[in-house]
């Protein structure tokens, strides 16, 4: 046994009292093997590692009991000092964010060559010849040459790249990798999950692998751990776990997993509520003063009662569609809404329109107004739009809370009082308080976990039916996509690539790009 | 309200009231606010507190160490350093917080324009600012003082000139970062109208910072003050302020050490209070800017 | 980053062109000239010392002349010292201002940096609240009030160092150097601390850890260069709150370098010695600060090749 955990409980004495993020927590991982742990956040997944390397600021961090046997040895006995030759030497990290994870004041070499300098003791010039070697084998291009680069000229995925690079250049026996796709793209994550893959069995590594991605973990894993609430819920091989998860959290999470097709009803409308045509939106790029297209010559029609998804990778324009749709940025073309020419109008003109077409964003924290409590959030659009007054607007809201599934009691409540999920809630509250036949939704469930997701998803989907809202619905999640919309367009680099009923596009992927999206999912 | 009448509304902590829970965690902040306080109190109720009279003198008396009679002791002409001291604290406090209110009037409207129109106008209201930025101000004001005689509305607006500069800043970027936030968009697609947005949205959530910076800037000013005057190009007798009090107290310090040694504390401990106060308003209305 | 540092060179002109125009025309604003001062004058020798030093011309000729001389490194003669040019004047105080404002800098960089990088180490500990509280009193304790209590505790009670004069006596330039430098010390402490802090929270920072880095080598290699970024671009302001300061200091410990000429040139209405030294010192103040901007941009890789033109 490579790594064997037992009974590991970390508290965090805080001054408004003592938490146990991780209960009497166990597991065991061999080398040439890779252990998942998934769980939603907070569910104590990367603490229990962490602390396992002293990574956790003690105090108010404590190892209240455990053990944690690494060939042999409790690293929760060691000192700092001993931990350190450890840490970067057999055991290697990965973390979740690249952008934020390397130094940008460092050359990508200067922070490559450390390990091996501190480890092994080589000199600069070896460690410069071994490093661009790994570089190398972790598929950066022209290693020699970048070996200078400071980070921020890498993209996100050759970041994640000279990250493995440096965790494996001491050879470590044991790779703790913490949500290290989670903030790529698609196409990228699953480059990276194979090449993680790859050097696991080349090297006969064992991996932690920590996810909230049950579909990435199923993926990769050969055995897996399900935490909740800073326990194990339920252990298994990923096989049996994945066909027949037997604790009730492990079911009620695969069960949040959107798969599947949308099933109900087609939309039998064909009449185009809102018809778009040659939109063009065109932003200054500051450093360089040249125009940048972030959408270039978009055409498409959204059909009254139907969703339709839009889908695109980070940096696709396919958020910025929505916004010049809205008239949020300014944007050339033509965008029609129920016959009535909108990039047209001043914004004077668009106001009364805007009653009719509202949006949801994707960070709940960002899209409500801190200062603002429930009842003035979701009043203000009422009275805005003249749709209620004084006496009506508190009944109108209440109706609006029970709508969206708050509860009443909290309408004097603020933001942050509230859990992501609930504060999602408010906000679809404010885009359907003014009765709008068109909503843009931005990524509404991104910023969630997945079995809130779920949740959120179900009410999008309970209002849509309700009111016979029409929905453009923009997301990097495709299975999402899949799930709730009845016609998907695809956009890359700010073009429109295709654009189909979902299941035909799912089924027969006409272009290359679509194709190579497709295969990229992860599925459950 | 009819809300009552329908639900039992549990009350919810507005950020506001949230910061003063924090703020009344952190004593020294409390100490601060207590002591400016008191400050302004002593410097409104003067002209009927005072022990003595401003112009009160007793050449027979003489500069003589604190006592009953005089609790911090007389100058070289028998006045009273306790009246002398509440006087000049009036004058230094007014500096302070006309100055401040000066910076803070141009600064809050130059910023606020420039943040939220952006573009083009932006960068020339902003590129004014950096030119300005670049003048050696603290040179500039000292000659102001020596061409136009030192009056205090001068001293006013010369050190409000300087001090609003760096409120612009704060505010076009407060304006900068709030106008980009997710909610005014959702304003915006709601159909408010740009002053709505303004007053609803954009205003609230930048006050923090500019109430933190302003409350910083008050001790600021009363440092410049004070240097001026010991300069002997700020205040001039005989009226009186601290700075003229410690420069005063400076050339007679061998023989009579109370002289320099309580208007010296007198404008230390305005200038802590503040400054605490000011650190303890930064925790309490911006809990990121501070790691705990 | 050359074409960067060209560009805010030539930016700088304008500014400098603006400071001598307003300085000019602003000293001609002055009620009463320099030669009706104390003593009464003859109006005929008036008049020829007014011709002797272009009074009489029309302003705007006095300022072309004035410009054209300024360009040939000519400030004039001064009107209060006869048979003294501005530029002699200058010279002459200006290296024992240079070596004060210089001993200032290295007391407040040396402090500061360090008692700042201490507290960042264990924020909220006593090992952060000591070195805060002592930099919050030298922010609290101006120039002009710690130089005269420096002074009546060194000087006069303990009678340990002597409290006039600059390289007249030993130990004579520790009082001025500290009383300059405390401030700034104080204040480059407390930015050391916060760009530390910001620095240690960041993420890469636990990655350094999590290759099991030494701590000193995580402070003083991955933190330590952008947690300095901001005392850095802070050199500059700094620089002109030393010069300032200078003038105070100067003033109580009776050091005769430029700032004692500025204060005592103010009172004089020695006209073309306070415009001299104005522009000598707002010039020496925007260099400085092109400087200090210069090198924070320079240390941000990012900025460095976002400015990236021209030979690099």
């Amino acid at each position: 046994m490579l790594l064997k955990v037992d009974n590991l409980t970390i508290q965090f004495h805080t001054r408004n009292g003592i938490t146990t993020a991780v209960d009497n927590v166990s597991f065991a991982v061999n080398s040439g093997e890779i252990l998942g742990i998934v769980g939603e956040s907070g569910s104590g997944k990367s603490v229990s590692c962490y602390s396992l390397l002293g990574l956790i600021p003690m105090p108010p961090g404590k190892v209240e009991s455990g053990t944690a046997l690494f060939e042999g040895q409790d690293l929760l006995a060691m000192d700092q000092s001993q931990l350190r030759d450890v840490r970067g030497d057999d055991v290697a990290m990965i973390f979740q964010d690249p952008m934020t994870c390397l130094n940008p004041f460092l050359t990508i070499g200067e922070q490559l060559v450390e390990p091996l300098i501190y480890h092994r003791g080589y000199n600069k010039k070896d460690a410069k010849q071994r490093a661009i070697e790994l570089m190398g084998e972790t598929g950066i291009k022209k290693a020699a040459q970048r070996f200078d680069s400071y980070p921020h000229e890498f993209s996100g995925g050759m970041r994640q790249r000279v990250m493995i690079a440096m965790a494996l250049i001491t050879e470590p026996k044991l790779l703790i990798a913490d949500e290290p796709t989670t903030a790529l793209d698609v196409t990228i994550q699953a480059q990276i999950l194979e090449l993680v893959k790859e050097l696991q069995t080349k090297r006969d590594l064992g991996v932690i692998f920590i996810s909230h991605d049950l579909a990435v973990v199923r993926g990769l894993a050969d055995k897996v751990i399900v935490m909740k609430e800073g326990q194990v819920v339920e252990r298994n091989t990923t096989k049996a776990l994945f066909e027949n998860p037997q604790h009730e959290y492990t079911k009620q999470l695969l069960d949040a997993v959107p798969s599947g097709a949308k099933t109900a009803g087609k939309v039998s409308d064909t009449k185009a509520l809102l018809r778009v045509r040659n939109l063009v939106t065109e932003f200054y790029d500051r450093n360089t003063g040249k125009p940048f297209r972030a959408v270039d010559d978009v055409s498409f029609d959204l059909i009254q009662g139907e969703i339709l998804g839009l889908v695109g990778e980070s940096g696709s324009g396919k958020s910025t569609i929505g916004r010049s749709i809205l008239k949020l940025v300014p944007a050339r073309g033509e965008v029609t809404f129920d016959g009535k020419e909108l990039l047209g109008l001043s914004q004077k003109a668009m106001r009364p329109i805007r009653r009719r077409m509202q949006m949801i964003f994707q960070d709940p924290y960002a899209s409500l107004n801190p200062r603002m409590t429930v009842f003035d959030t979701l009043a203000e659009p009422l009275l805005v739009q003249g749709l209620a007054t004084r006496q009506t607007v508190e009944a109108q809201v209440l109706e609006l809370m029970d709508d969206v599934g708050l509860a009443r009691a909290a309408i004097k409540k603020y933001p942050h009082e509230f859990s992501g999920g609930q504060r999602q809630r408010i906000a679809i509250g404010r885009a359907v308080a003014t009765k709008p036949e068109l909503i843009i939704a931005d990524e509404p469930v991104s910023a969630l976990d997945v079995t809130i997701q779920k949740q959120i998803l179900e009410l999008i989907k309970a209002l849509v039916d309700k009111h016979n809202l029409s929905m453009l619905f923009v997301s990097h999640d495709l299975s999402v996509v899949r799930a709730l919309c009845d016609r998907v367009m695809v956009i890359e680099h700010g073009k429109l690539v295709e654009i189909d009923d979902t299941e035909a596009l799912w089924m027969q992927p006409k272009e290359a790009y679509t194709q190579r999206l497709m295969a990229a999912i992860p599925s459950v | 309200m009819s809300a009552q009448a329908l639900v039992n509304a549990e009350k919810g902590t507005s950020l506001w009231a949230d910061a003063w829970v924090r703020l009344k965690k952190n004593k020294l902040a409390l100490f601060g606010l207590g002591v400016v306080l008191f400050l302004i109190v002593i410097a409104l109720l003067t002209p009927w507190i005072a022990p003595y009279g401003y112009e009160e003198q007793n050449l027979e008396l003489g500069a003589t160490p604190p006592s009953a009679a005089h609790w911090l002791g007389t100058d070289l002409f028998g006045r009273d350093l306790l009246t002398r001291l509440m006087y000049g604290g009036r004058v230094s406090l007014a500096v302070g917080l006309i100055a401040t209110s000066v910076a803070l009037l141009i600064g809050v409207a130059w910023g606020t324009i420039a943040g939220y129109v952006g573009g083009r106008t932006d960068a020339i209201m902003m590129r004014i600012v950096d030119a300005l930025y670049a003048l050696p101000f603290i040179i500039f004001i000292i000659l102001l003082m020596v061409v136009f005689g030192r009056s205090l509305l001068l001293l006013f607006l010369a050190i409000g000139a300087v001090e609003w500069l760096t409120m612009a800043r704060i505010v076009r970027g407060q304006v900068l970062t709030i106008r980009n936030q997710e909610y005014v968009e959702a304003a915006r697609a709601m159909g408010l109208s740009t002053p709505r947005i303004l007053l609803r949205h954009v205003v609230p959530n930048s006050l923090g910072p500019i109430i933190v910076y302003a409350t910083l800037t008050v001790p600021q000013v009363m440092l410049l003050e004070a240097f001026l005057s010991f300069l002997g190009l700020g205040i001039q007798p005989p009226q009186s302020s601290w700075g003229l009090l410690i420069s005063y107290g400076a050339e007679v310090m061998e023989d009579y050490p109370w002289l320099l040694i309580f208007p010296g504390l007198a404008l230390s401990i305005t200038l802590f209070a503040l400054n605490f106060l000011g650190d303890g308003l930064r925790d309490a209305l911006d809990p990121k800017a501070s790691k705990d | 980053m050359l074409r960067y540092t060209l560009l805010r060179l030539l930016q700088a002109i304008p500014v400098l062109f603006a400071v001598i125009t307003a300085t000019f025309f602003l000293i001609r604003q002055a009620p009463g000239g320099p030669f009706d001062a104390e003593k009464p004058v003859i109006p005929a020798v008036k008049r020829a010392l007014e011709a002797k030093y272009n009074l009489d011309l029309p302003v705007w000729q006095q300022y072309t002349q004035y410009l054209g001389d300024l360009f040939k490194g000519d400030m004039g003669p001064s009107f209060k010292y006869p048979g003294w040019d501005v530029h002699d004047l200058i010279l002459s105080g200006l290296p024992t201002t240079a070596e004060l404002a210089l001993y200032a800098l290295l007391v407040a960089l040396v402090i500061g940096v360090l008692a700042g990088v201490f507290a960042s180490l264990k924020p909220n500990t006593a090992q952060d609240y000591i070195p805060m509280s002592l930099a919050m009193i030298g922010i609290c304790m101006p120039t002009f009030l710690l130089g005269p209590l420096l002074v009546l505790m060194f000087g006069f009670w303990l009678e340990w160092l002597p409290v006039t004069g600059w390289g007249d006596l030993p130990g004579d330039k520790i009082l001025p150097s500290i009383t300059l430098g405390a401030a700034y010390a104080a204040y480059i402490a407390r930015l050391t601390r916060g760009g530390m802090l910001e620095i240690m929270s960041q993420d890469y920072i636990r990655t350094a850890r999590a290759k099991g880095l030494p701590e000193w080598v995580v402070v003083t290699k991955h933190a330590l260069r952008g947690g300095l970024i901001p005392t850095i671009a802070f050199l500059g302001p700094a620089f002109a709150g030393l010069l300032a300061g200078s003038f105070v200091v100067e003033t109580i410990f009776q050091i005769p370098g430029l700032g004692r000429f500025y204060v005592q040139a103010a009172f004089n209405r020695d006209y073309t010695m306070i415009l001299g030294t104005t522009i000598f010192l707002s010039t020496l103040i925007i260099i400085f600060n092109l400087l200090s901007d210069l090198l924070a941009t320079w240390l941000n890789p990012k900025l460095r090749s976002q400015f990236r033109g021209g030979a690099v």
